[in-house]
């Protein structure tokens, strides 16, 4: 019966999307709001058979709906955004889940921008960890790379000047990490609880903060931040009958710094944070570069060369400080775009640990079929997993993603 | 008093030589400085605007002729010093899986221009690397610089003929790319003798081929002096592709500030 119903609703959306969405929702807004957005199917293959017991096997297949409202009128100095999330998951109920991406009011004047509402934002410069990127929490069900999140509540105020730009981040409301079920793949053992911990009084309404400053002068580009609140990333503890992880969300402060250096077809990256949590301070940094090689062989396309170093001092004392997949690792990967009418892009990199030689391997491309349709591919696959406890869980899980969006 | 004389009779014979050469001396200005001039002329037509948004079609063809188009806004903020460049932010609408996707750009003149890429599925915004400016723009037979670079102190120039260009009076101007990562070895100009705009262009690359030719048209005059074309078309002569460009409601004065210009402005700039 739901496997009927998932069917259904995926082949109604991907046939009529704009239909669907719009007697959905556009009705109740102003005809001044724009509508984009993407409804795409998805089918995940296994590797291998699971690693533990109850976990699927084989095909996994998803379908995926996120309409953009945007309202916007000429001339105002206010814009209202709302952008809805749902995945449908035929096989992983805590996959399925729906949330608010965005649903904003905002006012921008000549000196300050105001921001009430659930957003989203972006802090960093490097590809192969987003280790300064800390106001929004992980939407980990959805993509294990971490670029995936849900809606972070807030209140922002900034300030753009000829020396910069400063913002503050009032967040009100903590959303925790999302983690597979009991059915799901890529997750540990035993499976994270829906019940969490905090380290803090007032649970999830604790109030956190955080302060950027960031400005580019000529070639290089800077940001520099102080968060304090509830940690992004959850420690975990076992529950007292021993059958299920429990996320604890500590109250940490944090200070990140992020640095790109732009010189003819190089790109110098540097982020570093130094955190208290626990008792305990660590720092940790990712740094490298991004090559460009334009129009290699005469054609149209580009090559990008890319390498990143990885270095993470957190104490490997789980109940002080959160697991880290990678703490000495070093990056390489090759980025092509071929810059055809299709935007056809390919790229692929290895993260390989330098002690015990543990590795995740990634190949993603995409490519645009006509104005509407897109297809993707995203493929990771875990390497000599045996000799890092973190990864292990995962030892089983290479996958092949085949993904067909249609963008509206 | 001999001295004296002979003072004066160099004064007088200085004099009149200089009075006879003068003459020659205008008319027989350089080839280099005519098309310098001639590009000056059309250059300085279309400035003085203060700020402009337009709507910009693109329709992108193949050899086989399937056609694709991509629609975008381009808002320009005019720095009225030759030296510098313009600033100006490329907004996406279609194709819809990049909508929303933003480039920034603060030109230059000879060195790399700073440029910074928007990409809303992130909200991220990426400082990029600009030295490639010969690469194609969005798939299209425009190179990035085939867009931007009509800026005079990009090029020095050459006046080679004058010649019938369709109905008009043209001036024919070679241009050489001063940029040192151009794409090309040198371009020739056509620049009408009545309103002083450029109606075709022959870009050869720097293997010394002539790779394409783009042909300008709809000129329309705005507020005092703002000339602007409406329609492009680049043909590539070696793939048989062609690019056109529609340009459409544009606006000038729009209050455009060098504050939306700046890159934290990409993150509103939809």
């Amino acid at each position: 019966m739901m496997k009927q119903l998932f069917w259904t609703v995926t082949l109604f959306l991907i046939a009529f999307p704009r239909i669907a969405l719009t007697a959905g929702l556009t009705v109740a807004l102003a005809n001044e709001t724009q509508l984009s957005g993407f409804v795409s199917g998805e089918i995940r293959g296994f590797v291998s058979d699971a690693q533990f017991e109850s976990q699927l096997n084989g095909l996994q297949s998803s379908i995926i709906i996120q309409p953009e409202f945007l309202n916007q009128p000429e001339l105002s100095t206010a814009r209202i955004s709302l952008i809805p999330f749902v995945r449908l998951d035929s096989r992983d109920d805590r996959r399925s889940h729906a949330d608010l991406r965005e649903a904003y009011w905002q006012h921008i004047d000549d000196q300050w921008t105001v921001l009430i509402g659930i957003n989203r934002v972006f802090w960093g410069v490097t590809e192969s960890s987003h280790l300064i990127d800390i106001i929004n929490q992980t939407d980990l069900v959805e993509n294990i790379d971490g670029e995936e999140k849900l809606g972070q509540p807030m209140i922002n105020l900034a300030t753009q000047q000829d020396w910069g730009n400063v913002s503050l981040f009032i967040m009100p409301w903590f959303r925790e990490r999302t983690f597979p079920s009991k059915q799901g793949r890529l997750r540990s053992q035993p499976v994270a609880s829906q019940n969490s911990l905090y380290e803090s009084t007032d649970g999830q309404r604790h109030l956190d903060m955080a302060l950027r400053y960031s400005h580019y002068i000529g070639d290089w580009d800077f940001g520099l931040y102080y968060f304090k609140g509830t940690s992004r990333e959850p420690r975990f503890l076992l529950n007292s009958n021993g059958t299920q992880l429990v996320a604890q969300y500590d109250l940490i402060d944090q200070v990140g710094i992020d640095i790109q250096l732009t010189n003819d077809a190089w790109l110098w990256k540097f982020e570093g944070i130094v955190r208290s949590q626990n008792g305990d301070r660590f720092a940790a940094i990712v740094s490298g570069f991004e090559y460009t090689l334009y129009q290699v062989a005469n054609s149209a396309t580009d090559l990008g060369l890319l390498m990143e170093y990885s270095r993470d001092g957190r104490n490997k004392n789980p109940s002080k400080t959160p697991p880290v997949v990678f703490d000495d690792a070093i990056f390489w990967a090759a980025r092509l775009a071929v810059n055809d009418t299709q935007n056809s892009e390919l790229l692929a990199g290895v993260v390989v640990d330098r002690n015990d030689g543990s590795a995740i391997l990634s190949i993603e491309a995409k490519r645009r079929l006509d104005d509407n349709w897109s297809i993707g591919l995203e493929s990771r696959w875990f390497l000599k997993t045996k000799e890092n406890n973190s990864l292990s869980p995962f030892r089983k899980d290479s996958f092949v993603t085949f993904r067909l969006a249609r963008y509206f | 008093m001999i001295t004296e004389l002979k003072h004066k009779m160099h004064k007088i014979l200085f004099f009149t030589s200089a009075m006879l050469l003068l003459p020659t001396f205008a008319f027989a200005k350089t080839d280099e400085q005519k098309g310098f001039d001639i590009s000056a002329r059309s250059d300085r037509s279309d400035r003085g605007f203060g700020d402009s948004q337009v709507k910009l079609k693109m329709i992108l063809r193949n050899a086989a002729g399937s056609e694709s188009t991509r629609t975008l806004i381009l808002k320009i903020l005019e720095i009225p010093d030759e030296s510098s460049g313009d600033k100006s932010i490329i907004i996406f609408d279609r194709p819809a899986d990049i909508r929303g996707t933003a480039l920034l750009s603060h030109a230059k003149i000879l060195d790399p221009d700073n440029q910074w890429l928007y990409l809303p599925a992130l909200k991220r915004i990426k400082r990029i690397s600009s030295v490639n400016k010969s690469g194609p723009f969005v798939g299209s037979e425009f190179a990035f610089e085939d867009l931007t670079a009509s800026e005079l102190n990009k090029y020095t120039y050459k006046y080679i003929a004058s010649e019938y260009c369709g109905t008009l009076k043209c001036d024919v101007v070679e241009r050489y790319p001063q940029y040192k990562y151009s794409g090309y070895k040198r371009q020739l100009v056509w620049i009408d003798q009545n309103e002083k705009q450029i109606r075709k262009i022959e870009y050869y690359e720097r293997r010394g081929e002539l790779l394409k030719t783009l042909v300008i048209d709809k000129y329309k005059k705005y507020q005092k002096n703002t000339w602007r074309a409406h329609y492009f078309v680049m043909d590539n002569h070696q793939t048989g592709k062609s690019t056109e460009l529609i340009y459409s409601d544009y606006k000038f004065n729009t209050g455009l500030k060098d504050k939306d210009f700046r890159k934290d402005a990409l993150r509103s700039s939809r």
